[in-house]
């Protein structure tokens, strides 16, 4: 009987799958009413506070995000060339 | 060579989307460098069908409108690190995505990748349009069922005279392929027949696809059909079509009625 029931449950295992992964998606999507959700403020603010004192160059970055149930991940990988960054941090200064 | 292959219908639902991810993956998995361009701005489902929904950053306006570089856009997938995506805007604005943005776009992917493959969103209008403009071929999508075909007699005729191959007086090479295909249904026939098919639309047929419940599954767990369950009849069918695409010649399996269980015993009680 178990044998039989776990067949079943694994022949019909995609939906919760599905089910899991809609909410995830639409928990970020509506919670945005037409303003970026937080993660995208996150990610945009970042990246101005960082290009206010280092000229960014769009090749030396990478931005990666991860949308999950309970906790998200934003990683921002960003070079920032030492000489040029002490040069400016003195002239902002 | 880079080629840009675009997955058109006219009608919606026919099976454009699922035919992307599977002929994306099963393209990566024999080596070729892949990515797979969402044009259905606005209700971009790609992502979700591949499995990257969580993922997405920057979209393929953003990278129109410099906002982001491509590479900061572009979606590596996590089974196969040759095949990449390129998801759609969910902007409401449809004329966010311009012909000189996509002309941009597509010649430096033509610089990265083999295979370009572009899924267009149904209909004539701008993100159809767009999203063919640039193919060198084209993949027909199509039902066996009458206003299935008979937009594809339409889109046939756009793809020979709005795109920019045609403007140039070039061919885009057209590939049919036939999807959601019910054997038992044609077998009493209540569906159109292949031959119906190809001889009304007169374009070389690259595979035929059944109709299978393997489809959804994968698409419920985020996976092209061709890698989630390869042996399947559907995947079968994308890998043979594939093959196809790359040049060899592979006999043309029609898929036959496989009566289930429940199917014969109805049968026996009707008789
Ligand atoms: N071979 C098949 N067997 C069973 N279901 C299928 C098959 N192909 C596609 N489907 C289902 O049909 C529906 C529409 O498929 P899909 O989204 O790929 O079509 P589309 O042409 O991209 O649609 P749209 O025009 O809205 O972009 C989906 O629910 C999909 O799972
Ligand atoms: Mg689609």
């Amino acid at each position: 009987m178990m044998n039989l029931i776990r067949l079943f449950g694994s022949r019909a295992a995609s939906a919760p799958v599905a089910r899991e992964r809609l909410q995830i998606l639409l928990s970020h999507e509506r919670g945005r009413n037409g303003a970026p959700d937080l993660l995208e403020l996150l990610r945009s603010e970042i990246l101005g506070v960082v290009s206010r004192h280092v000229e960014l160059d769009p090749e030396k970055i990478v931005v990666r995000m991860d949308r999950g149930k309970f906790v998200s991940m934003l990683e921002v990988d960003i070079e920032v060339p030492n000489g040029v960054q002490r040069s400016k941090m003195a002239a902002a200064t | 060579m880079a080629k840009v292959l675009v997955v058109t219908s006219g009608k919606g639902g026919v099976g454009k989307t699922t035919s992307t991810a599977a002929l994306g993956a099963a393209l990566a998995q024999i080596g070729q460098t892949v990515v797979v361009i969402d044009f259905d701005v606005g209700l971009r489902n790609l992502d979700l069908v591949m499995g990257a929904e969580r993922r997405v950053v920057f979209d393929l306006i953003n990278v129109t409108q410099g906002v982001a570089k491509l590479q900061q856009a572009l979606i590596r997938d996590k089974r196969l690190e040759n095949l990449w995506l390129l998801p759609a805007s969910q902007t409401r604005d449809k004329d966010a995505l311009t012909d000189d943005g996509v002309k941009r776009v597509i010649a430096e992917l033509k610089t990265k990748f083999d295979w370009i493959l572009c899924d267009s969103p149904a209909g004539i209008e701008r993100g159809a349009t767009l999203a063919m403009r640039y193919a060198d071929e084209a993949i027909i999508v199509t039902n066996p069922e009458v206003s299935s075909v008979r937009d594809s007699d339409r889109i046939i005729g756009m793809l020979d005279s709005k795109t920019v191959r045609a403007e140039r007086g070039e061919r885009v090479e057209k590939h049919l392929l036939i999807t959601r295909y019910d054997s038992a249904r044609a077998a009493r026939g209540e569906m159109l027949s292949i031959d119906d098919v190809l001889e009304i639309l007169a374009t070389p047929l690259l595979g035929i696809v059944p109709e299978s419940q393997d489809v959804l599954k994968a698409s419920n767990v985020g996976s092209p059909v061709t890698l989630n369950n390869a042996a399947s009849a559907p995947a079968r069918a994308y890998i043979d079509a594939v093959r196809r695409l790359m040049g060899e010649t592979v006999p043309m399996t029609v898929p036959v009625a496989r009566k289930s269980l429940m199917n014969r015993l109805l049968r026996r009680r009707a008789a």
